[in-house]
């Protein structure tokens, strides 16, 4: 048995203390988006208004799914063009705020990064101390972290909304919504999370970088800035942009084995939390620990294959006589790539939860992972990350898996299909099923492309199956706006800068809006009150059929292009073959 | 006298459903005739409104010019001539196949239109043209014009005798006659047909048999009840109904998604060194897009329509018989309905101070003309226990029951006696000066809170002054309602469905609940009037339930159309059964529960296939995704867990099996799944186990057992 009990008590450990934050969490967003009274409200109540006085937004009115996505996609497209901007004139940032005297970030990669960290995905085709300056870090990445989470959070909410409500027309104010996520959940979690972080060692700076002279005579420069500040809203909304290019294996970005936990915790901590708030709001709060129940399988599921794969190792240095077991003294099994501070529980771990969810941040390197262990990621990413998920995309994409599930298996008790007593008919069998479509047309798409053309397979530092499943990580990840890579394909070319951007926007927008079009379909829908006959949705047959469904349609979808990519390259590794 | 006893033993008789077209499944007759439909329907003007089938028949057409290519392809080198041969039989054989694929599901749709086909035939029969002897007026002496049935307009007063065929669809305005409907309804009692009340509606085709009617024509030519009912069976204006629509788009996407998995499965291909052939690409698609639901997905609802024909129910569209499937509430008609029709009189009970025979003698009287079973049993009463005689006095008139007053009676030479519910005598008796005794609550009380119906019975004089007038209670009459056997089983059966069953009757509040109780519905709706009946229906609507009700007066309709589902007897009116979406030709209240079934096992059996044939999926990766790239990367064998013999062989026996699944399951699409009462969740995984679990599985054991075959008669390739 290639798995310690040391391992399974670490994650038992971790997923309880999940469990112990969603009802909180749940409750709190709860009553922030139902417009109630919070502790935090005599702080922020006077904000909010002189917030909405100065840019002329009566709170009171609420706006219709095309109102709601209208306002979304102005103010995403304000947003990523700011951030072009600002990528742009890195040059007249000053002294204090660009020490290292950065140049203007290339106009491709400017387009790239804004579509990047405004669709929440946070894909890096730079090295972030290399290529940003503080200002850009703080002002252009940090701000999209905090907005492109909340709109995210939004959407969901809008279409829980759509869910429970009856017979109306709203979904609710986006600029509204938007603000409180932003001002009662995303902010002061962030600042008492980065104190913690400060804490324990993680810098928050605007020095320059630090020469050292190391003991055999080189000169080595390390990067400082302001890293905690982005470090716990990185991962708190689920965007995974790091301030290193090493990302969470960075000892300055996750110094120690405690706030590897936290950043772990942080990214689970909304996206549970909006399912509790789901059940809460529709009034039955077993409806969101369902989604719960099967995004906990699911993540189980990950670990069962991507540990025990790690901690085997690789079968040919077992060959060549390499000690891969795991003792008091050492990890064992498949550590190229991970850091040994955490080993292989807590780096499969986190791999687990960064593609779970749209994290992407990470502190070992997918690509090193063993062929199996590879397919976790990719294929959590591929499902449409809903296990848990980002945030508020999670719960979004779930819901569309529940409708999906509800539609097919619902006939078969003999009634059309409804869900939360809403039937699910022509319109929003339609939204549900471009909104699935959309993700493997762009993945799948993309992914032919780049795999025949010349200047797709020549960014690939690998060849054969291996090479294959880099440009499918790729696209996945741009698509699933993710943001975490197979760091063997060199992105930093006019091709996938430019193809990752649109993967990227077309994850996030083409995706969302026919899922708020469902929404506002739903809204006005009457409740058939649940009887007898009502297909159930709150048990554990349900939890299956739903797990079920996830699985089924997305092996259907990923199978051939894996068995290609990851699953020969396991097949050849065990033949001896590696790429 | 003697006719309406008659027709009231046929209505008991009628209760019983009968099912008529005992067609089998595989009749011959369909059989025959849809095979050469199933090759007729390759024309790609009929694929194309089936977007799965129609990418089975582009895949079929590029197979078949990659065979005639090959055909004529040269070895070289790289391809030697055993290796073309084995090449061209094997695309041969994968082209064959495809195109089997779709006159399978070709051949499935023409046996559900086969077997309506087969009843509309009948039907035309009765069609045939006949003479009508059109009338100027409703006095039957007067002249007559001999014209051809077809010239018949709308408001054309016809006259029919003994022998004729009745020329369309009409009202009787004048006469009783008998009527062999058995040419629509297959039942071969004669029914009766007289003017005014809810048996005034006669339909074109049907023969009467005795007397003679005058009926004036409600429909034009080709627009009766008889030429919608061919239409309906025929399956010649069949739209796809809501869900079928929105399965219809569930099932494109899914194809679509599958079109994209393989067109992007050439590139990664191409990148592995390792090119596969475009049979091989277009085997995998057609073997993953829902080839089994998308080719048997019109024949489950032509078969539904149909089940519902065998039930002796005309669904006007597909689109009620879904709705019926999702029915919340049904409301019930207690009388017919929950009880054996009619109540009888048992007893007269008289008020202190009034004979019993006063109140019989009263009752009988105000009864005379009241041609209601309920009014007859009272007249007979009094005359068993009495010996009153029938002679009426010719000053009398009679007031016939009305809605409003809920009230009949008698107006006599100075005196006037009512018959009626409780509440409303009441009201009639302070009205004219009387007063009301609790000895009268307490009697009404006792016979109601029994379950019986007590009909009060009050009688005014003129005062002997000749100023005003008195009116006193003599007594009340006792009305018992008998509750058919086995309705509390079904209605245990409806509420594991989670339906709600209401009953709607007259009667007051007390005789209702003890009814209720008897038959076991969940509620009641007792002194229900045509509004306050509309006024429920549109309660439960608003909370977004869906209603069914059953109903055959001109009152009914109305409530009929407001439905969700509204079954109209045939009996009925004209208007009833235009107002409704269903018309029951067996004219039986209990049918409501069979369409519900109906309706269910409709949409269980969509998505029983549905599950059934993306589960099927998994299997075929492992046939054919291995044997795809056997040369490239010979390690993915590992994945051909079923040990195929060869690649080709692997194809083409998912290519069979895929073929071979719509045919077997056939069967079930026409008879559909079976439906039992057992509640949402256990039969929700009771048909998970069969079609999901099922269906992962029983591809794996049908693919290897084809190859093994296969192999028998090396055919491996």
């Amino acid at each position: 048995m290639p798995v310690s009990l040391n391992s399974v008590l670490q994650v038992l450990i971790f997923l309880v203390l999940v469990l112990l934050i969603t009802k909180p969490m749940g409750l709190y967003l709860t009553r922030v988006f139902g417009g109630n009274h919070t502790w935090l409200s005599p702080v922020f109540v006077p904000i909010e208004r002189l917030f909405y006085r100065l840019s002329g937004i009566n709170p009171e009115e609420e706006q219709k799914w095309t109102g709601y996505v209208i306002a979304m996609l102005v103010f995403s497209v304000a947003g990523m063009l700011l951030l072009y901007v600002i990528e742009r004139t890195q040059q007249w940032h000053g002294p204090l705020f660009n020490p290292q005297n950065f140049g203007p970030v290339e106009e491709r990669l400017a387009f790239n990064t804004a579509a990047s960290f405004t669709t929440n995905t946070n894909w890096q085709n730079y090295t972030g101390e290399q290529t940003m300056s503080y200002l850009t870090q703080m002002m252009g990445l940090v701000f999209h972290q905090f907005v492109s989470a909340a709109t995210g959070i939004v959407l969901a909410v809008a279409l829980t909304r759509g869910l429970a409500r009856r017979s109306a027309q709203t979904l609710g104010n986006f600029w509204v919504d938007l603000t409180r996520a932003i001002l009662y959940i995303l902010l002061p979690i962030s600042i008492m999370g980065a104190l913690v972080y400060v804490s324990q060692g993680m810098i928050q700076n605007f020095n320059p970088y630090t020469v050292v002279h190391t003991l055999d005579g080189q000169t080595q420069l390390i990067a400082q800035g302001p890293v905690a500040s982005m470090e716990i809203i990185k991962n708190l909304g689920t965007n995974g942009g790091g301030f290193f290019n090493a990302n969470s294996a960075h000892p300055f970005e996750n110094p120690n084995a405690f706030t590897n936990l936290i950043i772990m915790l942080t990214i689970l901590t909304i996206p549970a939390g909006l399912f509790y708030m789901f059940g809460k709001m529709v009034g039955n709060t077993r409806q969101g620990w369902v989604l719960w129940a099967a995004s906990a399988v699911l993540l189980i599921i990950g670990l069962a294959v991507i540990i025990p794969a790690e901690q085997s190792g690789n079968p040919l240095l077992a060959k060549v006589g390499a000690n891969q077991h795991l003792s008091d003294t050492q990890a064992g099994g498949n550590m190229e790539g991970k850091e040994v501070r955490f080993g292989i529980t807590d780096s499969g771990l986190f791999a687990t939860i960064t593609t779970d969810t749209s994290c992407g941040c990470v502190n070992s390197f997918h690509d090193s992972y063993t062929p199996l262990g590879g397919l976790v990621p990719l294929t959590n990413i591929a499902l449409g990350e809903i296990v848990f998920g980002g945030t508020g995309s999670g719960l979004y994409g779930m819901l569309m898996f529940a409708i999906i599930a509800v539609f097919i298996a619902g006939l078969m008790v003999g009634r059309t299909p409804e869900y939360l007593g809403k039937k699910i008919e022509r319109k929003e069998i339609m939204m549900a099923a471009l909104a699935l479509l959309i993700l493997p047309a762009s993945i799948l798409g993309f992914s032919a492309v780049a795999s025949v053309v010349p200047f797709g397979v020549s960014q690939l530092t690998n060849a054969g199956p291996h090479g294959l499943s880099e440009i499918l990580y790729a696209y996945t990840s741009a698509n699933g706006n993710n943001g975490s890579a197979f760091a063997g394909l060199s992105g930093n070319t006019p091709f996938y800068n430019w193809t990752l951007g649109f993967a990227m926007l077309i994850g996030r927008f083409a995706f969302l809006i026919p899922i708020l079009a469902f929404g506002g379909s739903l809204v006005k829908k009457r409740v058939v009150p649940a009887g007898l006959g009502t297909f159930p949705t709150t048990g554990p047959l349900f939890v299956g059929l739903l797990i079920g469904v996830i699985l089924i349609v997305g092996a259907l979808t990923y199978f051939p292009a894996y068995a290609l990519g990851p699953i020969v390259e396991h097949l050849l590794m065990q033949a001896g073959r590696t790429f | 006298m003697q006719t309406e006893t008659k027709s009231d033993a046929l209505e008991v008789k009628q209760w019983k459903t009968r099912r008529k077209g005992d067609l089998s499944i595989f009749d011959p007759t369909i059989i025959r005739r849809a095979i050469p439909d199933s090759f007729k329907k390759l024309d790609p003007r009929v694929q194309i409104k089936n977007p799965v089938m129609f990418v089975v028949e582009i895949g079929s057409v590029i197979t078949t010019i990659e065979f005639v290519r090959l055909l004529f392809a040269t070895p070289n080198a790289a391809f030697t001539r055993d290796q073309l041969t084995g090449e061209t039989i094997f695309v041969l054989a994968v082209a064959i196949w495809l195109w089997f694929t779709i006159v399978f599901a070709n051949f499935a749709e023409a046996m559900a239109e086969g077997r309506g086909k087969a009843q509309a035939d009948t039907l035309r029969k009765a069609r045939s043209t006949t003479m009508a002897r059109r009338l100027t007026s409703r006095d039957r002496s007067g002249t007559v014009q001999e014209v051809a049935a077809p010239e018949l307009r709308k408001g054309d007063l016809v006259l029919v005798e003994a022998g004729d065929v009745i020329p369309g669809d009409g009202d009787v305005m004048e006469g009783v006659a008998s009527v062999d409907e058995s040419a629509i309804t297959g039942e071969s009692a004669p029914v009766i047909r007289e003017s005014g009340g809810d048996r005034s509606a006669v339909t074109g085709g049907t023969r009467v048999l005795s007397d003679w009617i005058v009926v004036q024509i409600s429909a034009n030519p080709g627009e009766t009840f008889l030429d919608r009912m061919i239409a309906l069976v025929e399956g010649a204006k069949r739209q796809k109904t809501p869900n079928e629509i929105a399965l219809n788009i569930l099932i494109a996407s899914l194809t679509i998604i599958f079109v994209l998995v393989v067109a992007s499965l050439e590139p990664f291909a191409i990148y592995s060194h390792g090119p596969v052939t475009v049979t091989t690409l277009i085997a995998l698609l057609v073997c993953l897009i829902p080839t089994t639901i998308g080719g048997l997905l019109s024949s489950i609802g032509i078969a539904g329509m149909d089940r519902m024909v065998q039930r002796n129910v005309l669904a006007m569209s597909g689109r009620a018989v879904e709705a019926a499937g999702d029915v919340d509430v049904l409301l019930l008609d207690k009388t017919g309905t929950i009880t054996l029709g009619n109540r009888q009189a048992t007893r007269f009970v008289s008020l202190r101070g009034v004979g019993e025979r006063e109140v019989a003698q009263a009752a009988m009287l105000s009864s005379l003309a009241d041609e209601t079973p309920e009014g007859r049993s009272i007249v007979a009463l009094a005359k068993e226990r009495y010996g009153f005689a029938d002679e009426v006095d010719p000053s009398t008139t009679f007031i016939p029951f009305s809605a409003t007053t809920r009230m009949s009676g008698v107006d006599l030479n100075g005196s006037t006696i009512r018959k009626g519910a409780g509440d409303s005598i009441a009201t009639y008796v302070a009205e004219h000066g009387g007063a009301n005794s609790d000895e009268l609550n307490g009697i009404v009380n006792s016979i109601a809170s029994a379950g019986s119906t007590p009909l009060v019975v009050a009688e005014t004089e003129a005062h002997s002054n000749g100023i005003g007038e008195k009116a006193r209670v003599l007594g009340v009459i006792e009305l018992k309602d008998i509750v058919k056997g086995g309705m509390r089983a079904r209605f245990d059966e409806m509420r594991s469905m989670g339906i709600r069953t209401i009953m709607i009757t007259g009667d007051n509040p007390l005789t209702a609940a003890a009814i209720a109780k008897e038959a076991g519905v969940d509620d009641f709706l007792a002194q229900a009037t045509p509004e306050t009946k509309m006024k429920l229906i549109k309660e439960q609507q608003t909370g977004g339930r869906m209603v069914a009700m059953t109903g055959d007066g001109t009152n009914d309709a109305p409530a009929l159309a407001q439905a969700d589902v509204g079954v109209a007897m045939n009996t009925g009116t004209q208007a009833a059964k235009e107002a409704a979406n269903m018309v029951d030709l067996d004219s039986n209240p209990t049918k409501l529960i069979e369409v519900v079934e109906v309706g269910k096992q409709l949409l269980i059996t969509r998505g029983a296939l549905t599950t059934f044939s993306i589960a099927n999926d998994v299997a075929k990766y492992f046939a054919i995704i291995p044997a795809a790239f056997a040369v490239t990367y010979p390690q993915l064998n590992a994945l051909n867990v079923m040990q195929l013999a060869t690649p080709h062989s692997a194809v083409l026996s998912a290519v069979i099996f895929n073929a071979l699944i719509i045919i077997a399951l056939i069967p079930l699409a026409l008879r559909g799944v079976k439906y039992r009462p057992i509640g949402a969740g256990p039969l929700l995984r009771r048909n998970l186990l069969i079609y999901g679990i099922g269906g992962i599985i029983i591809p794996f054991f049908g693919i290897k057992a084809i190859d093994l075959v296969l192999q028998i008669l090396h055919l491996t390739l």
